[in-house]
């Protein structure tokens, strides 16, 4: 039983970690050399990926699967945490948290969110969140000398070691009735057996998930954890980690739960009502606009788990689409984020951006495409991934869940909507400083093309989807 | 099924009872037939004879936790390697050259860590 040649993509990365780690402590004032290898590791890892991609494939006797769905996140994975570490090069210059250690905990959380979309068992997947968590808890505190840095790097940590418990309390449930951490074998005892306790473990299970992806109500520290870490480290939570907890919960729930789809259907639909209209609610009194992208991604996700409640293949086409679009957002609205100081000194309020039109055009421009996308506005790309959620939900005869989340969007739009305003029709501000990095440009450029110009080709992300999930079926 | 779990734990259950009320009795024995004639010289903290002097809680250097929680490590790959030895025999090549690979992993973070002077007192 030897596979080893499955996992070249995480081997490669763990080696490279090891490697840089060592370099990086030998050579002093690291930084920029182990941030520009990281990089080209991560852009590296890309095409091993692909080039692995040559099957569906269940390793290391069924605990781990290779196949498209998991080939096909971890390249966004990979692709995200490129963007993020490009645009958040002047951002960590400048605010001075230039250690080496930075972009290592971040290879060594993507390894970990590798882990959590591959893994096929609950043991790896457990795992897999630890060494993701473990990562990003010392990366919302990296910013040693910051009181709110620390506070968010606590709290995350507290919260998190208790959403762990909770998840582990699951896992012992569950495997203490099928008597087995596998997937598989966990499905083949749930067409036999749906009693009660079983379902406790489920319930938990979701629950340790939930908030990994600060799903309502376990989103309680998203947005406090947003706002303290540096904006670099925000930028990394708001991409990454959520693919990687939405890879592992469709996995879990389409393939380990896939037998009793309609003992969880209410609790995600629950979660997912509950997620939408908090978010949308929440954020109407945010002024920060850190706090804002918090109860924004809180909402998001809310939709991308609606499609999930469908429970064919459809509802995760559509859910996997929708991360997709929100990530390219995300990477917009971050890099938009990170231009706005003036004299090395950054501002998160939203009314520092008053008058933003009259002295940067193309930002403003693009950034309020990028929250008219968010707001789910037609033609840009944000209304697409809306579309096909509704229209998944619709076709599976739920439309009171259509409704809820047209709603909560309708509600969302007044929060985007009234940065546009401060950014068009207040008095002007100060001007903000212009030589920003060629990461941040590159990114804003990428990203905003692709939301103006995704009506153009809208199926094309489809297509891949629908490609990476053939095996569902 | 939800009744035959609940009978698996049923020894288990009383068993707690059993210990809470032991306990809890012992407490209030003690509270009932204890001779209780306290004096100043009695409540007042042992310190070996002496007249108490500072207070017990104190702040600890931080470099001691530093230094156990490196303990850990080791002594939890001890706690790894024995398994691995005992089994050698049966795991084979890939046993062998995960522990390999686990242990360099566990070295490039020593080295990290002495390079770092987490290990130096001063």
């Amino acid at each position: 039983m030897n596979n080893i040649e499955f996992i070249y993509p995480e081997l490669f990365l763990i080696i490279s970690l090891l490697i840089l780690l060592i370099l990086g402590v030998y050579k002093s004032n690291s930084y920029n050399f182990i941030k520009k290898i990281t990089t080209i590791c991560f852009l590296l890892c890309i095409p091993i990926v692909y080039l692995n991609n040559i099957g569906d494939f269940n390793i290391f006797n069924n605990s781990y699967s290779v196949d498209s769905l998991s080939n096909y996140l971890k390249i966004l994975i990979l692709l995200s945490t490129v963007f993020s570490l490009m645009f958040t090069n002047d951002y960590i210059k400048i605010q001075k948290l230039d250690k080496f250690e930075y972009p290592i905990l971040i290879l060594s959380a993507v390894i970990g969110m590798f882990l959590m979309v591959s893994s096929n068992d609950l043991i790896g997947l457990y795992l897999g969140i630890e060494l993701q968590s473990l990562s990003l808890y010392v990366l919302a505190s990296i910013d040693r000398g910051s009181e709110k840095s620390t506070e968010a790097g606590v709290k995350y940590f507290v919260l998190g070691a208790l959403s762990s418990g909770l998840f582990l309390y699951g896992c012992s449930l569950l495997y203490g009735f099928s008597g087995s951490t596998n997937y598989y074998e966990i499905s083949e005892v749930f067409k036999q057996d749906t009693s009660i306790p079983i379902l406790f473990g489920i319930i938990f299970i979701i629950i340790g998930l939930a908030f990994k992806i600060s799903a309502v109500p376990f989103h309680m520290w998203s947005p406090d954890v947003y706002q303290g870490s540096p904006t670099s480290v925000t930028s990394f939570f708001a991409l990454a980690p959520k693919i990687a907890g939405l890879g592992a919960i469709i996995r879990i729930l389409y393939i380990c739960f896939g037998e009793i789809y309609e003992e969880w259907k209410s609790i995600i639909i629950f979660i997912s009502v509950a997620s939408m209209l908090l978010g949308a609610f929440a954020a109407i009194g945010q002024t920060n606009l850190k706090r804002l992208m918090a109860y924004s991604s809180i909402s998001h996700i809310g939709y991308v788990l609606a499609a999930l409640t469908v429970g064919n293949r459809d509802g995760v086409i559509s859910a996997i689409s929708y991360l997709n679009i929100y990530i390219i957002m995300m990477i917009s609205s971050f890099a938009c984020i990170l231009f706005f100081k003036r004299k090395n000194v950054y501002f998160e309020n939203i009314y520092d951006l008053s008058g933003l039109s009259k002295n940067h055009p193309l930002i403003s421009f693009c950034f309020a495409t990028t929250l008219f996308s968010l707001a789910g506005i037609p033609p840009l790309a944000g209304f697409f991934a809306k579309f096909y959620v509704f229209k998944s939900v619709v076709e599976a005869n739920m439309i009171y869940l259509a409704i809820i989340g047209l709603i909560a969007s309708v509600i969302s739009a007044f929060y985007y909507l009234r940065i546009v305003k401060i950014m068009y029709f207040d008095p002007e501000n100060e001007k903000f400083d212009e030589g920003s990095n060629i990461g941040i440009r590159f990114s804003i450029l990428f990203s905003s093309i692709i939301i103006i110009f995704y009506f153009l080709n809208p199926s094309s992300i489809l297509y891949y989807v629908e490609m990476a999930t053939k095996f569902l079926n | 099924m939800l009744y035959d779990f609940l009978k698996d734990y049923a020894t288990i259950l009383i068993f707690l009872f059993i210990s809470i009320g032991i306990g809890v009795g012992f407490i209030f024995l003690n509270l009932l037939f204890s001779p209780n004639n306290p004096d100043s010289e009695k409540l007042s903290a042992y310190e070996c004879g002496f007249e108490a002097f500072g207070d017990a809680r104190m702040k600890f250097d931080v470099r001691f936790y530093l230094v156990a929680i490196l303990f850990i490590i080791f002594d939890l790959e001890v706690a790894f390697l024995f398994p691995w030895a005992v089994s050698l025999g049966n795991i084979g090549l890939l046993g062998f050259w995960s522990m390999m690979f686990f242990l360099l992993i566990l070295t490039v973070g020593f080295v990290y860590e002495w390079k770092k002077g987490a290990l130096d007192w001063e």
